[in-house]
């Protein structure tokens, strides 16, 4: 009797995996897809019969013609400027507008935190068209500054919330000693809530990164000379440019997805549990 | 004493305004007046190159009477991504959630491979799609081929873009997964236990304990993903740029193409408040209904 529940048991448990396996398949598989075919000469690609599982011969020229296609060394140099602009930005002030919400009594910051949350229900289209008038009045259209200075404007409502969300859990005692003490509100901030905060901080500038690295919407409204795109919006010009020649489009895509990889894959865990803090206890 | 603590109250006030100043001016200069200038805008004639012109209702009146652009086309292929992406997305996830709350090896491990998809820069991923789905040569109708099923144009066909843009969607629910998944495990394993005491199948631990108790995520989730899916862009611009026939044509494709494209910032602002307003009529609705369907194990919480 025993034996026979194990056997189901066991059943049960590798059609699972199997069944796990198969979906994580799914999600890896366009990434397998865009690497095999990057290294594959043009007009194989057209060929699915016989099918090829990994090309034969390695095609590595495709990533050297896709680098000079483009000016791949500028869009990625814009790319960093805008990401790194942000991330200062969004880690100063976020962390700033999370401390007074969570942590200081003041007059006003309940029906603010209300006003803050709402603006993540607000379609970004409402706001978009005057923010590209105001830009443009400012002679600001095709620079840098529309994509990073709201960065120094509180860095957006949802990483407002998550550190917010986070600085709570702190113990309040920490605070009252350090008024004790005689410190005042800024060296509370500086000198014990940040250096407490830091895995949260770690998160929304993984967060921070990942959205400007892979946003091509601002760029594409904001910045209109070659010279200016980057990476991602230098990488839509390779679907007018290059639309016939896949291994090239494969080869700059993976160029472009390869350093947002390799953020991923060092901080995954950091990024998925800052989600799941999000989403519990709204 | 009640002198320094006036002074005291005063020095609180003063420090929460000062750290939430730059939050609140982003607040205040990007998203409170960029929106009610945008409301000004939509009842005007406002080619970006003149001032604004004061028309009163008259671009709202050309859009619904179809005198400018095509919005009843852009509301129709929205309105029916939107029917098909929300319930999709949310079963995927909840699906994909369930199965990775299980007792597992790996567990961060496929957590991690199920969330990739959604850190992908858009415009490499949906090149990728382009390639896989193509008619001609793509893998996914050399697999269908190999299945024996029939083969589909995918992006290529009026009447399966959708269906391929919603598949694609599914691809990247990595986020609502992660929401799900933190729900679920939130629930006290003690009501799991306290049905199979009872005798209780695995079908219906899920219906009588994990829906009632996942019924805020799943509401948070339901509101995000309606709001998410009525905005849909990236994949009418990269891939479909709105085809064919118009099917793919979603409604902020039409707004940019209004303001970007033909200029005319007066019509684009009057879709987005059209926009505004159907979201908030639709989340409305969904708080509305909440009450009914939405359990909130602390009693009456929000």
């Amino acid at each position: 009797m025993r034996k026979k529940k194990n056997a189901i048991y066991y059943v049960k448990k590798t059609g699972f995996y199997i069944l796990l396996s198969a979906l994580a398949l799914f999600c890896l598989l366009p990434m397998y897809w865009m690497v095999r075919s990057s290294f594959m000469k043009n007009v194989d690609i057209f060929v699915m019969d016989p099918f090829v599982v990994w090309p034969k011969e390695m095609h590595w020229e495709n990533y050297v013609k896709a680098f000079q296609s483009a000016n791949f060394l500028q869009y990625g140099l814009n790319t960093i400027i805008i990401v790194a602009g942000c991330m200062v930005g969004t880690l100063l002030t976020c962390s700033m507008a999370a401390y007074a919400f969570a942590r200081l009594k003041w007059k006003g910051k309940n029906i603010c935190f209300a006003m803050l949350l709402a603006t993540m229900m607000l379609p970004g289209t409402v706001t978009l068209i005057p923010q590209f008038i105001i830009w443009k009045n400012l002679h600001m259209v095709n620079t840098f500054w529309p994509l990073i200075f709201p960065a120094f404007l509180g860095g957006g409502a949802f990483n407002i919330f998550l550190m917010r969300q986070f600085l709570l859990g702190i113990p309040k005692e920490l605070d009252e000693a350090a008024t004790l003490d005689g410190a005042g509100a800024f060296q509370i901030y500086w000198r014990i809530i940040l250096p407490l905060s830091r895995s949260a901080l770690v998160v929304v500038a993984l967060f921070t990164f990942m959205n400007n690295w892979n946003d091509f919407f601002g760029p594409l409204i904001y910045l209109n000379e070659k010279q200016k795109y980057t990476l991602a919006l230098g990488l839509l010009q390779f679907k007018g440019d290059y639309s016939n020649k896949w291994n090239l489009m494969m080869a700059a895509s993976t160029m472009v997805v390869i350093p947002c990889f390799a953020v991923y894959v060092v901080g995954q865990k950091q990024l998925i549990e800052g989600i799941s803090m999000t989403g519990i206890k709204g | 004493m009640s002198k320094s603590k006036l002074k005291n109250k005063t020095i609180q006030n003063v420090n929460g305004w000062l750290f939430a100043l730059p939050a609140m001016l982003g607040f205040l200069i990007f998203n409170l007046v960029p929106m009610f200038m945008s409301g000004y805008y939509s009842l005007c004639n406002y080619s970006i190159l003149k001032a604004p012109e004061f028309i009163g209702f008259e671009n709202y009146v050309n859009l619904f009477s179809g005198a400018t652009g095509n919005f009843w086309v852009a509301a129709k292929a929205t309105l029916l991504y939107t029917i098909m992406a929300v319930p999709a997305n949310l079963i995927f996830a909840l699906f994909i959630a369930v199965l990775l709350n299980r007792k597992m090896v790996g567990r961060t491990f496929f957590r991690s491979v199920f969330y990739l998809p959604c850190i992908l820069p858009a415009v490499a991923t949906s090149f990728v799609w382009i390639l896989l789905a193509n008619p001609d040569f793509g893998l996914f109708n050399t697999v269908l081929e190999w299945l024996h099923l029939p083969s589909s144009m995918f992006f290529w066909g009026k009447d399966s873009v959708l269906q391929t843009i919603v598949f694609m969607g599914i691809w990247s629910t990595g986020s609502t997964q992660v929401i799900f998944l933190a729900g679920l495990q939130d629930i006290p394993q003690v009501y799991y236990e306290a049905i199979e005491i009872d005798g209780g199948n695995a079908w219906q631990k899920f219906l009588y304990i994990t829906l009632p108790m996942l019924s805020p995520t799943l509401f948070f989730n339901l509101v995000m993903g309606i709001i998410g899916a009525l905005q849909v862009f990236g994949q009418a611009y990269i891939i479909t740029e709105g085809g064919p026939n118009n099917a793919s044509l979603f409604y902020v494709y039409e707004l940019w193409r209004q303001a970007f494209k033909y200029m005319d910032m007066g019509v684009a602002s009057a879709m987005a408040w059209i926009l505004f307003i159907v979201v908030l009529i639709l989340t409305a609705v969904v708080f509305k209904t909440s009450r009914t369907w939405v359990y909130y194990a602390g009693g009456e919480e929000e």
